[in-house]
């Protein structure tokens, strides 16, 4: 009886809505479904590529097909079929230079609540809106490039800064590096190219916000930034898909090259379809995420709020070359109905008195399962290296899991680590606590998901961490008892 | 009337605790419920405030003209019920000022009052805290987290200044606490007593009683009220101890 309340209570609560469900009816060339080494030309030619970068896509290719799938994850991955997905879909007339964009493209981001013309920018936040797997618009690109910022789809990047391009992609995610890496090396359509010059404090939010719209095909995006000597920069990324039974692959990439002294906050909050209560749809999402601390006393720090996708596989890294270097992340992983994530970092100490920091929130409901993983590996030449992880994770109701997978691995005696975790559950005393002093089940959840997540929202952008907070509410909006 | 309460019979687990309890609460009265240990007074006060655990088998609870029963437990504590908890729970990570914001402007929703100002807020929990001698670090402490036994039951009374209650059922608030702290709950508890609100005090012991003075009393024994007289019984059964009653009851 008891049992059976509070599982209704649950269900109840967990019953929410997608809200950026719908699709926009727009003409989108798409190439023919499957993956060969004319598919990858294909793409290249497409984007009016040079040959190098063809050459970097073939090698790709052609590491990948000798590459098993990754079966070690705390996962359950339904067979993908590779042959059956288009790897290449992109709105027509999207970006002309008479700028004119297809007026339905405006309305979707509109709906979105990502205005692209010029009179209703966001203000103090340049955006590039990428719909499947092209850029429809970057706005505030003037105004960045009187600082010398290049901030650009990664498309047009390969054509008008080809020497920057090819100095620095693949250089922090190599090709072969792991297998939803190759493939998106292979095929990788648009995303978003970042350049800060030496000593430039970028005055603006730079945001990518991604789309996925077209049906039967995968998102292979690569997002590239680069931060010079004594540069700034705070990146925010966001995306949404439509709702859709079948499931969808997105396989993307992020390289982020930080130079002596400079600073990169990269921010992502991912609301890709999660798929139906039943765990029908929704999307795949094999992400490569790795910033290099290449120059000393460069600093990386990823935060990130996960509540879409029907799997989510992904570990935001920092390799931390550089002497005095810093790399931090914060993460708040929300899964729910039969959402599954396996999340986490790595943190690379490579140079002397390099230091991380890694706080991650995991908060399952459902039917759910969540697993932080993490690498925190120190070099043998690594003196002074520190670390303090802290994992926790919240469970709401009887049906989910929280998994923790904690590796270190140090080769020097003079490093100091520290972990800590914790786990605790939403229990049916804390709601009747609430209840009886008149704040409802679900505004309880609220509260109390709110309290444990605090810590990684507070590092979030101001505007983003209102989003943010909202977009955990929806989340939580029909989720437990 | 503010609380009728009519043969009610209730049961955990399918195990009756409650059974047939009849009692009358009008406006402004403070009424002690005494009884042995497992004799049903933590389960009436859960019952009445809507603990999901507990099942109502028969009977009828009227508070304010209205179907108490029926009412969801955030709605009763809208209406005006505040249970004081016996073991108050900790919430990690939610601190006290946005879990009394919350709950104040939950009550203020349900009465189609605008939600209080962050500035006026803050004002009215100064001046409530300092009823119970709780200091300015509460707010931004969570709930009830690494709150000491005394703090845990003044911290439930000062949330019980905050919402003014019209019903205030103090559960076994004296367990625990020693005799300074005993003494700053029960001043904060007569501090709030208004002519138009009702208190029920749970208690094994005269000692509460002593600060709280109870205009009626009631001896709860095996899920029934046995004995109901004015104050002097609680002098009666300090002396002579609950084996009188059972006696009297025929055991």
């Amino acid at each position: 009886m008891k049992q059976q309340k509070q599982n209704k209570l649950v269900t109840d609560l967990l019953d929410s809505d997608y809200k950026y469900g719908f699709t926009t009816d727009v003409q989108t060339d798409v190439i023919p479904v499957g993956i060969n080494e004319e598919v990858v030309r294909l793409i290249s030619a497409k984007k009016n590529e040079p040959q190098w970068l063809l050459d970097f896509r073939l090698r790709a290719y052609r590491k990948w097909v000798t590459m098993p799938l990754p079966t070690w994850a705390h996962l359950n991955i339904p067979p993908i079929d590779f042959q059956n997905i288009s790897y290449y879909a992109a709105p027509r007339k999207h970006r002309d230079d008479s700028r004119q964009i297809d007026p339905e493209l405006v309305d979707t981001f509109n709906k979105l609540g990502i205005p692209l013309e010029e009179q209703k920018r966001l203000s103090g936040m340049a955006v590039d809106a990428v719909m499947d797997s092209t850029s429809v618009k970057t706005t505030y690109r003037e105004d960045l490039a009187k600082l010398g910022v290049i901030f650009c789809s990664i498309g047009e990047a390969v054509q008008h800064y080809p020497e920057l391009v090819r100095k620095y992609l693949g250089s922090v995610v190599s090709y072969a590096d792991n297998f939803y890496a190759a493939l998106n090396s292979a095929v990788f359509s648009d995303g978003s190219f970042v350049y800060i010059p030496k000593g430039v404090r970028c005055p603006m939010e730079l945001s990518t916000y991604f789309r996925i719209n077209a049906m039967g095909t995968g998102q292979f995006e690569r997002t590239l930034i680069v931060a010079d000597d004594d540069s700034y920069v705070s990146y925010l990324e966001g995306c949404t898909a439509p709702m859709r039974d079948e499931n969808q692959l997105h396989a993307a990439i992020v390289e982020i090259v930080v130079l002596d002294r400079a600073e990169v906050k990269y921010s992502t909050v991912q609301n890709w379809y999660p798929g139906d209560k039943n765990g029908k749809g929704g999307i795949y999402k094999f992400v490569t995420k790795r910033a290099l601390c290449q120059g000393e006393s460069s600093k990386v720090f990823w935060t990130q709020v996960e509540t879409g996708s029907a799997i989510t596989w992904k570990y935001p890294g920092c390799v931390l070359k550089g002497d005095n270097s810093v790399g931090e992340f914060y993460s708040v992983a929300f899964t729910n109905n039969y959402q599954q994530a396996d999340t986490g970092t790595k943190m690379i100490h490579l140079g002397k008195n390099t230091r991380s920091r890694i706080v991650s929130k995991g908060i399952s409901a459902g039917r759910s399962q969540n697993a932080y993983r993490g690498l925190v590996k120190v070099g043998k030449n690594a003196d002074g290296a520190r670390n303090f992880s802290q994992c926790d994770s919240l469970l709401i109701g009887k049906q989910c899991g929280a998994h923790t997978f904690p590796v270190i691995d140090v080769q020097n005696p003079t490093a100091v680590l520290e972990h800590e975790a914790s786990t605790s559950k939403i229990n049916e005393d804390q709601l009747f606590y609430c209840n009886q002093r008149g704040i409802s089940t679900e505004d309880a959840v609220g509260l109390i998901v709110g309290g444990f997540t605090k810590e990684v929202l507070n590092k979030l952008p101001m505007e983003f961490a209102v989003e943010a907070q909202k977009l955990l509410q929806i989340s939580l909006e029909g989720s437990v008892g | 009337m503010l609380l009728e309460i009519k043969d009610l019979h209730a049961e955990i687990d399918g195990k009756e605790i409650l059974r047939g309890i009849n009692l009358c609460i009008g406006r402004g009265e403070v009424h002690a419920i005494m009884g042995p240990n497992g004799s049903g007074k933590s389960t009436l006060s859960a019952v009445l405030a809507g603990h999901p655990a507990y099942r109502v088998t028969q009977g009828e609870v009227i508070f304010q003209g209205k179907d108490l029963l029926a009412i969801s437990p955030e709605d009763r504590s809208r209406e005006g019920l505040f249970l004081s908890f016996q073991y108050p729970i900790e919430i990690p990570g939610v601190s006290m000022v946005n879990f009394m914001r919350a709950a104040v402007n939950e009550h203020r929703k349900y009465r189609q009052q605008e939600p209080m100002s962050a500035t006026e807020f803050l004002r009215v929990m100064k001046q409530k805290r300092e009823v119970v001698q709780l200091d300015n670090s509460l707010a931004s402490r969570s709930v009830n987290e690494g709150f000491s036994g005394g703090e845990k039951k003044r911290n439930e009374i000062f949330q019980m200044a905050m919402l003014e209650p019209s019903l205030s059922i103090l559960d076994e608030t004296d367990s625990g606490l020693d005799i300074d702290a005993l003494r700053i709950v029960s001043e904060g508890v007569n501090k709030l007593k208004r002519p138009d609100n009702s208190t029920i005090v749970i208690t094994h012991y005269q000692r509460l009683l002593d600060y709280i003075v109870p205009d009626v009393v009631h001896v709860l024994y095996k899920g029934r009220i046995v004995r109901t007289a004015g104050r002097e019984l609680v002098a009666e059964l300090e002396e002579k101890g609950y084996d009188w009653i059972k006696q009297e009851v025929g055991e």
